[in-house]
């Protein structure tokens, strides 16, 4: 798919790095294939909007970028529950293709499932395309 | 073998927000008051710089260097928690 991916907290690089070798690392092998952000203060995490000050952790928030450097999805989740990545996968597989194709990806889409042609003809059509069993 | 030259602290810019006032596209200032949320989706992404941890070195991550590629990002709690 051809994804940079970051990820961020407020520990510093150094304890990035020892969490890299001791537990990452025992998870996925060579550790996780990304480097580790260091947010000190929460400075980034305010901007983007999940920086907790009374905790003084960034909490649990996703965002996907197109290569126009726009902003296309976020996703955030207090910390006691952890992301779905097949949800993640298929959120930036779908924005690829709306990219790539001009179509538009309805509720529930997968690849390989059917995409609607927006326009005039689709007005009020759009029951005969889509049902809602296509949501799951 | 030349060794990176790493200190016990490391400034990074951290939020580099366009100055509103400024309309010259090329000229970018840090804030020192405490940012205001600014991602909003369909609109451009806020960039940062900050230390990394890349690979087994350290070194200063901006975003805006990886535009034209797709890009996520991920803030999680801390290092060393459960979840």
């Amino acid at each position: 798919m051809g994804v940079e991916v970051f990820a961020i907290s407020v520990d510093s690089r150094f304890s990035h790095k020892i969490w890299q070798e001791e537990e990452l690392s025992k998870m996925v092998e060579g550790g996780v294939p990304f480097p580790l952000l260091s947010d000190s203060g929460g400075r980034v995490g305010s901007v983007y909007g999940v920086y907790d000050e009374e905790a003084g952790v960034d909490i649990r928030g996703r965002f996907i970028i197109d290569p126009d450097f726009v902003l296309r999805a976020m996703e955030v989740l207090t910390p006691e529950v952890g992301r779905n990545v097949s949800e993640l996968i298929r959120q930036v597989k779908a924005f690829q293709h709306v990219r790539a194709t001009g179509e538009v990806t309805p509720s529930g889409w997968q690849p390989g499932k059917p995409t609607l042609k927006p326009g005039p003809d689709l007005a009020g059509k759009v029951w005969k395309e889509w049902k809602p069993e296509n949501a799951f | 073998m030349a060794e990176n030259v790493d200190g016990c602290v490391k400034p990074s810019k951290g939020p580099i927000i366009a100055g509103p006032e400024i309309p010259t596209t090329d000229t970018v200032q840090t804030r020192e008051e405490p940012p205001k949320m600014l991602a909003r989706v369909g609109k451009p992404a806020p960039d940062f710089e900050l230390s990394a941890l890349v690979g087994k070195g350290f070194k200063n991550v901006k975003l805006s260097d990886y535009k034209g590629k797709w890009i996520v990002i991920c803030f999680y709690p801390g290092d060393f928690t459960f979840v």
